[in-house]
C-alpha cells in the first residue's frame, strides 16, 4: 500500500517532504515522549497551519507530464483543543474527506504542517508516526464497505492491537474486545458474528468500537451518520457524545448535514473549494454568520417546521461550484457570491477577524475569509 | 380525485420467506396538490410508488390486492401495453440517482427526444428542439450547445434538472419524485426543489414526493402520509403534523433531529430498529420500540382512527394508534 503512494507523490509539483533523515535515536524517543504525554483540557491538541494538498493532473501513458493539478486543500489552517468537537461542513468536492486523511497521515501533504502535541506529524516517521498514529483514529462514513465482511466482529475490532500489541497483550484481547461491544451498546456475545449480521446502525457501532480500541485521543469522523436512517442517526449521536466524556476525546466531525453538525459541535469550520471561509463557535457560526457563502448554505437548509416556510431569509445561490483544479482567482466563491467587487477578483480575502469587527465583543467578531463580511441572520424566521 | 391508491398489498418472494413490503397502503392525491411520503428505508414508501407507476419487478413482487386508481380507471386491470402509454404521458418519474437512471452511451438530446419520437409520432428533426426547449425550461445554461452532451458531462444538480425535463416531457398530471434530492447537496437541493415547486404549480400537476427529510417535507408539502412497515401510521396536513403529531412514531422522528436554529440538549432517540419486514411483529409494527405500547398493541392492528383534535379543526386527519389522543395532547 504505502508503495504506490510514495511514487505518486514524487509527481507533485511541490515535493515538500524530504523524507526524515534518520533522526538519531534520542530525537525520536524524544517525540514519542512528547506524543504519548497527556494533553491537557482547553491547551490545542492539534494545531493545522498551512494544509495544502494538489493532486497532480498527468498527461501521457509512458512519460507522464504533469499537465495541472486539483487543488484538493489549498492552506487550511486550524486548532483542534483537547476534549472539543470541531465540525467541518462544506459541499462535495471542497476537501473535508482529504483534509481528514491528511490528519490521519493516509495521504502525505503537498505543503503545511500538522501539529500533534507540536510535533509536525507530516514529517515524522517510523516509531514516532507509530504513536501518532494509535492516538488519532478514524470512524468511517459507509459502515458497509468500511467492515470487511470475511472477518468476525472480534477480528475487526481486535485487528488495531496486532499492530499495537502493547495497548493489549495477547492473552487479554477477546476480554479486551468484549469490553469495547459493551461501550458501544453491542451484546459482548456477539463477538463472533459477521458484519452482514448487524443493521447499518450497529455496523456504525463496530466502526466505533474499532476506533476506540487504541485508547485514541484524537477521534475524525468522516460522514459518520449520514448513511443511517433518521432513527438511527439519534442513537449513534448520543452514543459519540456518552463516549465523548467517558473517555475525554477530541472530535473532529466532518459532515454535510449543517443541523447534527450544529448539534455535536463547540467550533464549526465552513469549507469552500479547498479554503475554510468562516470559522467560530456554534452560535457565532450559525445565529451570527458573516461570510456570504456560509449563509447560503445556512439558508438553503430546509428547516423541519412548516411555519418557517415565508419568514426565512433564503438565498438561492446560481450555478456550479468550480472545478477545484481551475479555481476563480481571488475569493473562490466570487463567481457565485452576489457581493463581489473588482477587489475580489484580485486580492484573496484572508481567514482573520474583519477589521470592522475588531475590539466588538459580540458573537459576529470571528474569523470570516470575505472583504465584505456583514452579519445577515438566514436561520431564524422573521 | 387524480390519483387514489386503496388497500395496496405488495409480497416480495425472497429465499428467507415471503417480505410484505406494503400491507394495505391507501392514499390520494389531487391535482396542484403536493403528498410526501415519508419513510425511513424498507417502510414501503419506494415500492408503492412503483407499484403505482407499474415499474415493480414482477417477479420477485407481486400485487396481491389494492386498487390504483387514475383519473377513475383501475390501473392494476389495464394490459401492459395499455400502461405503457400512460406512462410518461400522463403520469412520470424523478429518481434518487440521476447518473444511473440516464443512459450513458445516449446523448441527453437524444433521451430527452425520444419521448416525443415515442408517444408523440414526431420526426427526429422535431424531437430535438422540443429537447432543447425542455432543457430551457428546466434552466440549464446553453441549452442549444450542451443537446448533443452525455449525462456524464453534467453536474449532479444539472443531471438531476434533466431527469426533471423528461418527467415533464410530455406534461402529465401526476409526477412521482423519490428521494429527487437526497445525492445532492443543500444549495443544489434548494435550487432543485424550488424549480419543481414552480413547475407544479404552473403546469397544475400532482405531485407524491417520496423521501426521509422532514425537511425536505416541512418546505414543500400540502400533506404527509408517514409510513412505517409497510402501513400508512399517519396522515394529516402538513401544519398539523409538525404542530402536533398524533403517532408516536411520528413524534419520536421529529423530536430525534437536531435543530439548526438551536442548540439542542441530548438528542431523543427511538429504541431498537425498524422491524424485519420477512417478521414484522404482531399487533402495531411499531409497538417493540413505542413508549405507550400497551397489551392491545401487541395484538390488534391499530386501524387509521379519525383524529379530530378540535371541533372545527382541519379534516382529514388520521392515525393508526389506539393511544392517538395520548400522544396528540401528550
Amino acid at each position: 500500500m504505502a508503495e504506490p503512494k510514495r511514487n505518486d507523490d514524487s509527481m507533485d509539483a511541490t515535493p515538500n517532504v524530504t523524507e526524515v533523515e534518520t533522526a538519531d535515536a534520542a530525537t525520536v524517543a524524544e517525540s514519542v515522549a512528547a506524543i504519548e504525554a497527556p494533553a491537557q483540557r482547553g491547551e490545542p491538541i492539534l494545531q493545522v497551519r498551512n494544509l495544502v494538498k494538489h493532486f497532480p493532473l498527468t498527461q501521457g501513458i509512458l512519460f507522464k507530464k504533469q499537465v495541472g493539478a486539483v487543488k484538493a486543500v489549498d492552506g487550511v489552517s486550524f486548532d483542534l483543543y483537547q476534549g472539543e468537537t470541531l465540525g467541518i461542513v462544506g459541499e462535495s468536492g471542497c476537501g473535508k474527506s482529504t483534509v481528514a486523511k491528511l490528519l490521519m497521515t493516509l495521504e502525505q501533504a503537498t505543503a503545511g504542517e500538522v501539529f500533534f502535541k507540536g510535533q509536525d506529524i507530516t514529517r515524522l516517521s517510523g516509531r514516532a508516526l507509530k504513536a501518532v498514529r494509535r492516538n488519532i483514529q478514524m470512524v468511517f462514513q459507509d459502515p458497509y464497505t468500511s467492515l470487511n465482511p470475511r472477518m468476525t466482529v472480534g477480528d475487526i475490532i481486535g485487528e488495531p492491537f496486532d499492530i499495537h500489541p502493547e495497548v493489549a497483550p495477547k492473552g487479554d484481547r477477546r476480554r479486551k474486545v468484549q469490553e469495547l461491544l459493551d461501550v458501544v451498546g453491542l451484546n459482548p456475545e456477539y463477538i463472533n458474528r459477521y458484519p452482514h449480521q448487524f443493521s447499518g446502525g450497529q455496523r456504525q457501532r463496530i466502526g466505533i468500537a474499532r476506533g476506540l480500541a487504541l485508547n485514541p485521543e484524537i477521534i475524525i469522523c468522516d460522514e459518520p451518520v449520514s448513511a443511517l436512517d433518521v432513527s438511527v442517526q439519534a442513537q449513534v449521536i448520543n452514543l459519540m457524545e456518552k463516549l465523548q466524556d467517558e473517555f475525554n476525546l477530541s472530535y473532529i466531525f466532518i459532515a454535510h448535514d449543517l443541523s447534527i453538525v450544529r448539534h455535536i459541535s463547540d467550533r464549526v469550520g465552513v469549507m469552500y473549494l479547498g479554503k475554510i471561509a468562516e470559522i467560530g463557535t456554534d452560535t457565532q457560526i450559525y445565529d451570527h454568520p458573516t461570510h456570504p457563502y456560509t449563509q447560503a448554505l445556512l439558508s438553503a437548509v430546509p428547516v423541519p417546521d412548516p411555519d418557517a416556510r415565508e419568514g426565512r431569509d433564503r438565498i438561492i445561490l446560481s450555478g456550479d461550484v468550480p472545478s477545484p483544479a481551475n479555481p476563480p482567482s481571488g475569493c473562490r466563491f466570487r463567481t457565485r457570491c452576489w457581493k463581489a467587487q473588482d477587489k475580489c477578483a484580485t486580492e484573496v480575502p484572508l481567514l482573520a477577524i474583519p477589521e470592522r469587527f475588531k475590539g466588538t465583543d459580540g458573537h459576529t467578531a470571528h474569523e470570516s475569509a470575505c472583504h465584505f463580511a456583514e452579519e445577515r441572520d438566514v436561520v431564524h424566521a422573521a | 380525485m387524480l390519483l387514489e391508491v386503496r388497500d395496496l398489498q405488495v409480497e416480495f418472494h425472497t429465499r428467507d420467506g415471503v417480505a410484505r413490503a406494503v400491507n394495505g397502503v391507501s392514499y390520494a392525491v389531487d391535482a396542484g396538490e403536493t403528498l410526501a411520503v415519508l419513510g425511513e428505508s424498507g417502510s414501503g414508501k419506494s415500492v408503492t410508488a412503483q407499484a403505482v407507476m407499474g415499474i415493480l419487478d414482477m417477479p420477485p413482487g407481486r400485487i396481491t390486492g389494492g386498487q390504483v386508481l387514475f383519473q377513475g380507471r383501475d390501473l392494476l386491470r389495464l394490459k401492459e401495453e395499455q400502461r405503457r402509454r400512460i406512462r410518461g404521458a400522463e403520469m412520470a418519474m424523478i429518481f434518487q440517482d440521476a447518473l444511473s437512471s440516464l443512459n450513458p452511451v445516449l446523448t441527453v438530446g437524444a433521451q430527452l427526444g425520444e419521448m416525443f419520437i415515442v408517444h408523440r409520432g414526431m420526426s427526429r428533426k422535431q424531437a430535438r428542439a422540443k429537447a432543447v426547449e425542455l432543457m430551457d425550461r428546466v434552466r440549464i445554461p446553453a441549452a442549444r450547445e450542451r443537446v448533443d452532451d452525455y449525462p456524464h458531462q453534467f453536474s449532479g444538480g444539472m443531471r438531476q434538472r434533466i431527469m426533471i425535463a423528461m418527467a415533464l416531457a410530455l406534461e402529465p398530471s401526476l409526477i412521482i419524485a423519490d428521494e429527487p434530492t437526497t445525492a445532492l447537496d443543500v444549495t443544489v437541493q434548494a435550487q432543485v426543489m424550488d424549480l419543481l415547486a414552480e413547475l407544479r404549480r404552473e403546469l397544475n400537476m400532482g405531485l407524491i414526493l417520496i423521501t426521509h427529510d422532514l425537511g425536505v417535507v416541512a418546505d414543500v408539502a400540502d400533506r404527509i402520509a408517514v409510513m412505517y412497515a409497510g402501513r400508512i401510521v399517519e396522515t394529516a396536513p402538513v401544519y398539523e403534523i409538525y404542530r402536533a403529531p398524533a403517532h408516536p412514531y411520528t413524534r419520536g422522528l421529529l423530536r430525534s433531529i437536531p435543530r439548526l436554529d438551536q442548540k439542542g440538549r441530548e438528542l431523543y432517540a427511538i429504541k431498537g430498529l425498524p422491524p424485519n419486514l420477512l417478521r414484522i411483529p404482531p399487533g402495531c409494527a411499531f409497538n417493540p420500540r413505542c413508549p405507550m405500547a400497551q397489551d392491545v398493541c401487541r395484538t390488534e392492528v391499530p386501524p387509521l382512527f379519525e383524529v379530530a383534535e378540535a371541533p372545527g379543526a382541519a379534516e382529514g386527519r388520521r392515525s393508526a394508534c389506539y393511544f392517538w389522543e395520548e400522544t396528540l395532547h401528550g
